[in-house]
């Protein structure tokens, strides 16, 4: 047992807080948006120029010039705004920004995030990511524990080139939470039915054990 | 003077040269200038470099100047969803510099404003820091960028009045307004060209100084990348 896709995504939208401006990376952190708790204003930045972006419009109510940063078809609501790149991303690096949430290829026990390139491989760009690891608040990894082919992507060092040093606060995978901070990578929370042994089978990075679940 | 040109080819005569620095405006395929694209092709121009967001797909968009190997060098933060860019770049028939896409937004944005360079956290400690001049600012450590300022801009705008004033229209706004303050030439393609009463003064997003000739576009594609919709309740 281990946590689904939507459980990762239903633990990451528990960092959300009453008021917060957040913006959701393509992938598991775009299902995020479904579970803000009932009662709390989140705002939701999409980095194309968009704050207050609204659901996935209706058939037949799709409007070419509405788009998200993953170029999905969205919608407005009647706070949101509009803007260009520029002003977008003074948002994102001037710090006015909460929350980023991001999927990672490795994270690293000091922070550092690989997320945009494989060497050898066709690289595709980094789009907004180094903007919005290097200026957004408070940045959460949801990720896979292990890649597909087993190996764990929670590590020591990074070796895939870096997206941004020393930037994650938080990584929310399959096996569980990890925290890190001044007293380095910190294992907070083990999803449903994952022992310590098998976080640490798992895992390349050191880690601590936080005392609520260590016993 | 009038800036209002008959249509694209026509606005782009006299301005085009081989190996030219054209910026062209749009997020994806939202909020580009498709006319004016089609018609850079047509004018056979060639070794241009090319910044812009990202380079359109295959069949649309920048796309269609990849076709011809017009382009020699983009400036991009991404360029997925294009099988003939990867294949050109790997066959080394492409050069691509990578911009992380705030970076790639403040150096257009500063070049137009007349600003050389600027310091910035983004990308300190990876490979878009090589070679860059690094500087702490309160105990915090930035990289030096540049601005860019190109021989042409290509937009996209809603409207425009006859003087230049320009309005776009929800995230088909992105990368245009930057781009139209940072070239030495820049025409905007629109919709709907307006009498100047027709447009609130304080509603302008580009004011008409910066642009230096307008065409309206007909019939637009605006192509969906990926359409995404929700069941009705």
């Amino acid at each position: 047992m281990a946590w689904t896709r939507e459980q990762m995504a239903q633990r990451a939208a528990r960092e959300f807080r009453d008021g917060y401006y957040v913006n959701l990376g393509i992938g598991i952190p775009t299902m995020v948006a479904n579970y803000i708790p009932e009662g709390m204003t989140v705002t939701l930045q999409s980095e194309n120029g968009m704050l207050g972006m609204g659901p996935f419009p209706y058939p037949g109510d799709e409007d070419p010039d509405l788009i998200n940063a993953g170029k999905q078809t969205i919608t407005e609501l009647a706070d949101s705004s509009y803007f260009d790149s520029a002003t977008s991303f003074g948002m994102i690096r001037g710090g006015h920004i909460d929350l980023s949430i991001l999927g990672a290829m490795q994270v690293a026990q000091n922070g550092d995030l690989a997320n945009w390139m494989i060497p050898g491989k066709m690289v595709k760009g980094m789009g907004g990511a180094m903007d919005l690891v290097a200026g957004v608040k408070q940045v959460v990894i949801i990720m896979d524990h292990n890649a597909r082919d087993g190996s764990p992507k929670l590590l020591k060092e990074c070796n895939l080139p870096l997206t941004g040093a020393g930037v994650v606060d938080l990584v929310i995978s399959d096996v569980g939470v990890f925290e890190i901070g001044g007293s380095g990578l910190v294992l907070t929370e083990l999803a449903d039915g994952v022992t310590v042994d098998e976080a640490r089978k798992r895992t390349d990075a050191d880690f601590s054990v936080a005392a609520e679940i260590a016993a | 003077m009038d800036k209002v040109f008959p249509d694209a080819p026509s606005a782009l005569n006299g301005v085009v040269k081989d190996g030219m620095m054209v910026m062209a405006g749009g997020f994806g395929l939202c909020g580009i200038p498709e006319f004016l694209i089609l018609a850079l092709r047509d004018t056979g121009a060639k070794d241009l470099t090319v910044v812009s967001n990202n380079a359109g797909v295959d069949g649309a968009g920048l796309g269609l100047l990849l076709e011809t190997r017009q382009i020699k060098k983009m400036l991009s933060s991404y360029v997925g969803e294009n099988k003939l860019f990867a294949q050109l770049y790997l066959n080394g028939e492409l050069e691509l510099e990578f911009n992380p896409q705030g970076t790639l937004a403040e150096r257009i944005r500063a070049g137009g404003a007349g600003i050389p360079g600027f310091y910035t956290k983004t990308g300190v400690d990876t490979v878009i820091a090589d070679g860059k001049e690094e500087r702490e600012f309160n105990g915090k450590r930035y990289i030096l960028e540049t601005g860019l300022f190109a021989d042409l801009a290509i937009v996209k705008a809603w409207k425009a009045d006859t003087s230049g004033n320009l309005v776009y229209r929800k995230t088909a706004r992105n990368f245009n307004p930057m781009m139209a303050t940072a070239a030495k030439v820049t025409i905007a393609e629109v919709e709907e060209i307006v009498d100047p009463s027709e447009l609130e003064p304080d509603q302008i997003h580009t004011p008409g100084v910066f642009v230096q000739r307008i065409i309206r576009g007909g019939g637009y594609d605006k192509t969906i990348e990926h359409l995404t919709t929700r069941e009705r309740a």
